[in-house]
């Protein structure tokens, strides 16, 4: 990477610092992307059942949605720092490693599923009742509600939600950097913090800001096409 | 068609307080009938309503869907029950995320029974039924709200139902509008001989479409009766007041700013209130009382209204005479309309 820099006639220091931004932004990309997947395949369902669970929907159980409940916000309220290094057992049972960025994966994504099931039973509380009552009358499975009535009206939310969930998880991913995850916040720790490299500093502040700017704009676009109300 | 027997719903509060909802109804409602249930907020209306197809389950008795009791029915049955079963919502209900097209089609694509092509003509079918055939492919939030019912109402009888449920289904709309969907479901009545059960607190609902009313008060049934009947007897004290707010609204404004005294005096006049009902409606009863008994009979105040198409009308009008005369007139006028009151006499 650094000779490709180097062939384009760039000095050598600006190719090697240009080379390890672009490796930490890749990263970046990598943790996020990965950990909104697997927190939005987890955290969907979860918030669906939350929702369900709770008072007047099909299958209400207060004893079950209060456990529930309260299980989501203990985890919700430990701060991101603690829990990456609570839980770096369980990230060495899964990756075999607690360093890395598939590493940091784990807490992203066991911090951001009770995050956005929370965030998913308030896109599915926006759903007007009546619309479930009128799926019900139609008789309509549970089921077939959740996946014709609830998700679909509640899609705007829901995006607008997962574009939440994109920018918290960017920045956890860089505070990820700090016991080794990689990416931007590792380079920025490590060059900018401990090295006094400011540019360097400066420049991962940017990038963050650029991404989180563009996941906004995308999100926003998504929620105005989807959005019919 | 349906029968509710002996129907009691109790609800338990979170701080498990009870509140009795519904405290024994019976009814009985015919096929082909435009049964109307009127009440005030609170009186166990949508309770009601609900109970018909079971979104609602009774605390005690038994509800009768077309011979079968479905009472005991669990989830599986009743989805099959319920769709024999339309129902139409004060909000619509129409799903904000799909077309009116969708809409109509989704209680269509529930069961893959359709195909395709079933599904598009039927749909298109409904839409010209209600008269959106230009609007398949536009989005609720762009509709009126008369128009989104009209979708309502498309997609309650996408399954060709048997009965028909609405939900104070008129309660969003300004009265044109109210009066155009009443006109519809009258006229899907007919065409698809339809049993409709309108729930409402507007009375101008029950008097434009209902064949039969009963009364909803306090989780009872107060009164039941054919449309006609109710409005120009009404029995009890709930409904003679809302009655007497549609049929006599400007009425009441006039005899309680004249000052009525309750007994003759000299050169004072009589004031009576004649209700006429119909075929009487049309006879010439003031002209015929006044050169019969030589009297000047002045019309103070009228309305007429028309209820199942049958006028139903009632005027205010002071006999000017002696109180033999008048009371003369009072015996005339009683052989010729529904029914007469003497209010009270005023200069």
């Amino acid at each position: 990477m650094i000779e490709f820099f180097l062939s384009l006639g760039f000095t050598p220091y600006i190719s090697k610092i240009t080379a390890l931004l672009l490796e930490g932004t890749f990263d970046t990309f990598y943790m996020v992307f990965l950990a909104t997947a697997i927190s939005i395949i987890f955290g969907v369902p979860l918030g669906v059942i939350l929702l369900i669970t709770s008072k007047g929907y099909f299958y209400e159980n207060t004893y079950f949605y209060n456990v529930l409940g309260t299980i989501v916000n203990a985890l919700r309220s430990i701060p991101f720092i603690i829990l990456m290094v609570a839980i770096i057992p369980l990230t060495k049972f899964l990756v075999g490693t607690s360093i890395g960025t598939t590493a940091a994966i784990v807490p992203l994504t066991v911090s951001t599923i009770p995050f956005l099931a929370r965030l998913v039973e308030t896109s599915l509380r926006t759903v007007p009742y009546g619309l479930v009552e009128a799926a019900q009358s139609m008789g309509t499975s549970p089921f077939k509600i959740i996946k014709k009535v609830l998700l679909p009206e509640a899609l705007p939310e829901l995006i607008q939600n997962f574009t939440l969930t994109v920018i918290v998880i960017i920045g956890c991913s860089a505070m990820a950097g700090t016991i080794g995850g990689g990416g931007l916040g590792d380079i920025a720790i490590r060059y900018g913090y401990q090295r006094f490299q400011v540019e360097i500093m400066i420049a991962t502040v940017i990038i963050l800001i650029l991404m989180v700017q563009l996941t906004q704009v995308l999100g926003d676009y998504l929620t105005k096409k989807v959005d019919h109300r | 068609m349906i029968k509710l027997e002996n129907i009691h719903k109790t609800y338990v509060l979170d701080n498990h307080q009870k509140v009795e909802a519904l405290k024994g109804i019976d009814l009985n409602i015919n096929k082909g009938e435009i049964f109307g249930v009127i009440g005030l907020s609170g009186a166990g209306k949508s309770t009601l309503i609900r109970l018909i197809n079971m979104l609602e389950t009774p605390t005690e008795g038994r509800v009768i869907i077309d011979g079968e009791d479905i009472t005991d029915y669990k989830e599986v049955k009743l989805r099959k029950v319920r769709k024999s079963i339309g129902m139409i919502f004060q909000q619509f209900n129409l799903l904000s995320s799909k077309t009116v097209f969708e809409n109509v089609a989704f209680p269509l694509e529930l069961d893959n029974t359709y195909s395709k092509e079933e599904i598009e003509n039927r749909v298109t079918e409904l839409l010209t039924m209600v008269g959106l055939e230009d609007k398949a492919e536009v989005y609720p939030a762009q509709l009126s709200g008369g128009q989104k019912q009209r979708v309502g109402i498309a997609r309650a009888l996408a399954t060709n139902p048997k009965i028909l449920l609405c939900d104070e289904a008129t309660s969003a709309l300004d009265p044109k509008t109210t009066s155009s969907i009443l006109k519809l479901l009258c006229e899907l009545r007919d065409k698809l001989s339809l049993t409709i059960v309108i729930i409402t607190h507007q009375l101008e609902v029950i008097k434009e479409c209902c064949d039969r009313v009963a009364v909803i008060d306090g989780g009872l049934i107060s009164e039941m009766g054919n449309t006609m009947d109710l409005f120009a007897n009404p029995q009890k004290d709930l409904t003679k007041r809302l009655v007497s707010a549609v049929v006599r609204k400007d009425l009441n404004d006039l005899l309680e700013y004249t000052k009525l005294e309750p007994e003759y005096f000299e050169g004072g006049k009589a004031w009576f209130e004649l209700l006429f009902k119909g075929d009487k409606a049309t006879d010439p009863v003031l002209v015929e009382v006044a050169t019969l008994l030589n009297l000047k009979i002045s019309i103070m105040g009228g309305q007429i209204n028309h209820i199942q198409n049958e006028p139903l009308g009632i005027m205010v009008v002071a006999v000017e005479g002696s109180k033999q005369m008048i009371e003369k007139a009072f015996e005339e006028f009683q052989k010729r309309v529904y029914k007469v009151k003497l209010v009270g006499y005023a200069e």
